[in-house]
């Protein structure tokens, strides 16, 4: 009977796709670390700037000016705080102002005294210029004045919201095919190794290549899997945007699996440099955790000063996020992201080169 | 004895690592058929031997043939026609025995059936536990069982009953009498002349990398007794071992 490697390397995939369902760490770092971190900014809605004003007690609630505050969107009006306690939070910034409405028996008929705080200036300017805004509409439709000197035209395009899921989900999936490829495959190579099983392997006809493709080919299919269900649930849960739909979802995955390959290869030379199982999470975690910090996992590199945005460009990570961005949000095609994908292609082959130089099979 | 044809030719055997020598040409063949004994202290070049053997470490020099196959040339056809029990050697994490067992038919690509094989190492009860969660027999006899996956003509043991406790090594002295039985070779290491003794049909002793002498052993008891040994204590008819095996039971027990 003829030997086979394919199903030696199929044998070698379900073995170990097995093995990984049932290892609380992968699916702790797969799927509930970045799930952890979705639903948690999922639920921050849309971002935006909000004005806490608290509302003087002794205000007079039944006025226009009042009535047009409570339905800006942009102020979040607290009323049920004494006066101590709103002047305490004045001070500590939060509240950014107290507002204070007041009719008047005589002369204008309502006076507006604002209170605010050197806690959170760029909040004043917020609240100040929207206070001016609104009286002086108010002020202008009941003097009747002529028309001013220029006239304000306004218009928005119609445009896609850029929602937090949108930015975070892409760097979370990218953050955990990076932990599940280093430490994955890392931890699995080692203790392979020194528990004599590769040794075991290597009494039976099977080929090297057949273990490491059987191993690479039930990590891609596990990761997969569980990228699919984090896209499925941002998208259906969050509003995570997918422009052209599956065929997102497909680019998402192919990408995914490009970057997986590529994470993989370190996890090879880890595991090659670890002595033992306790040297694996050091080493590990120097590849890992600058990428979580730098690439633009949960902001964008664009907020670090110019230095740091160098070190960011040269991580591998930093460029599997921004392909995905573009695909998920801008619906870029494969080839549009070909430049992030030379780039992880380059890390690569660089990191494959040091993976064949210090791997150890015994 | 009658002579049989030699299943494994070792001639010349040298193993070096850097300066040391742990093999020194050392030759010998192992009939088909037979339970063939390496025995000698710890770092005399059993386990090397052995090793060499089962494909799994380079020799420096010498010639190896096995069921007709020359090592250097088809180590591929060797390693399918034999079973290896690795001393200390585990096996794939979070993966139960019939699992493991599937495993390894798909790595020597034949197909197995895994409560078939189990049965045969009493562990049918076991078909659902992971190996790290067996006590050191059954280990030992899950180990047996997978050397058995390919339906080998030669297996390999290496110190199967370390550490067992008597019953244990008892009833893997019966599985492998078994699986002599059914016309499979056994090449097995021990630290236990009794184990020998009871097992081998010839034996073979190793010192620091040199064979001192092969024979049955039997021919070695009466070679030393004819050169005026005798044993200090007189032998009784029964041993501590008896003792323990009386009291405690002959049965199977999963400890």
């Amino acid at each position: 009977m003829q030997y086979s490697n394919t199903k030696a390397t199929l044998a070698m995939a379900k073995a170990s796709f097995r093995s990984i369902l049932r290892s609380p760490s992968a699916v702790v770092f797969s799927l509930a670390f970045p799930l952890v971190f979705i639903v948690a900014f999922g639920f921050i809605k849309g971002g935006g700037v909000k004005v806490d004003v608290g509302v003087d007690k002794a205000s007079n609630p039944d006025n226009p000016v009042y009535s047009i505050l409570k339905h800006t969107m942009v102020l979040h009006l607290v009323e049920d705080q004494t006066e101590d306690e709103m002047q305490k939070n004045l001070q500590r910034g939060h509240l950014d102002a107290i507002i204070n409405i007041q009719k008047n028996t005589t002369g204008t008929p309502y006076t507006v005294a604002v209170q605010y705080t050197k806690a959170s200036p760029d909040k004043k300017q917020v609240l100040s210029s929207l206070l001016h805004n609104i009286l002086y509409k108010l002020n202008s439709k009941a003097l009747q004045t002529p028309e001013p000197v220029a006239k304000l035209e306004e218009a928005s395009i119609q445009g896609r919201e850029y929602k937090s899921i949108d930015f975070i989900l892409p760097g979370q999936l990218g953050f955990s095919l990076l932990s599940s490829g280093v430490f994955g495959t890392a931890f699995v190579f080692l203790s392979l190794r020194l528990t004599l099983v590769i040794k075991r392997f290597f009494a039976t006809p099977v080929k090297r290549s057949s273990i490491v493709l059987g191993e690479a080919l039930a990590r891609i299919g596990f990761s997969l899997i569980g990228a699919l269900f984090i896209i499925v649930l941002g998208h259906y849960v969050f509003g995570f945007t997918l422009i052209h739909g599956i065929v997102t979802v497909l680019n998402l995955l192919i990408l995914s699996a490009i970057g997986l390959i590529v994470f993989m290869g370190f996890g090879f030379a880890v595991s090659g440099i670890a002595r033992n199982e306790s040297s694996v999470p050091p080493i590990a975690n120097i590849i890992t955790l600058p990428q979580f910090l730098l690439s633009g996992t949960f902001f964008s590199i664009s907020v670090f000063p110019t230095w740091l945005q160098y070190i960011s460009k040269a991580l591998p990570l930093t460029y599997l996020n921004e392909a995905m961005r573009n695909v998920a949000f801008d619906g870029a095609s494969l080839f549009d992201v070909r430049q992030q994908l030379l780039i992880l292609l380059l890390w690569g082959v660089a990191i494959y080169a040091l993976a064949v130089k210090v791997f150890k099979w015994e | 004895m009658e002579e049989k044809p030699a299943i494994i030719t070792v001639s010349n055997l040298v193993k070096k690592y850097d300066d040391f020598t742990a093999v020194n040409h050392i030759s010998f063949s192992v009939q088909e058929g037979e339970i063939f004994g390496l025995l000698g202290p710890n770092g005399a070049g059993k386990t090397t031997t052995l090793e060499i053997m089962e494909t799994l470490r380079d020799k420096t020099s010498g010639k190896v043939i096995i069921n007709g196959f020359d090592l250097d040339q088809s180590p591929a056809a060797i390693k399918r026609i034999i079973g290896v029990q690795l001393q200390a050697a585990g096996y794939y994490p979070n993966l139960n025995l019939t699992e493991l067992i599937e495993l390894f038919s798909g790595l020597y690509g034949v197909p197995a059936n895994p409560m078939q094989l189990l049965e045969k190492v009493a562990l049918t009860d076991k078909a659902k536990a992971r190996y790290k969660a067996l006590s050191g027999g059954q280990k030992q006899r899950f180990s047996i069982a997978t050397t058995l996956i390919n339906q080998p003509k030669i297996i390999f043991l290496d110190e199967p009953t370390t550490g067992l406790d008597p019953q244990a090594r008892r009833n893997l002295w019966d599985l492998i009498l078994d699986i002599r039985q059914s016309g499979t070779t056994v090449v097995i290491t021990t630290h236990y002349m009794d184990e020998a003794e009871v097992l081998c049909d010839r034996v073979a002793f190793i010192d620091s990398g040199n064979i001192i002498g092969i024979n049955t052993p039997d021919h070695f008891i009466d070679e030393l007794v004819a050169s005026g040994f005798e044993r200090t204590k007189e032998v009784k008819k029964a041993n501590l071992e008896d003792v323990f095996i009386h009291l405690t039971g002959k049965a199977w027990r999963e400890g």
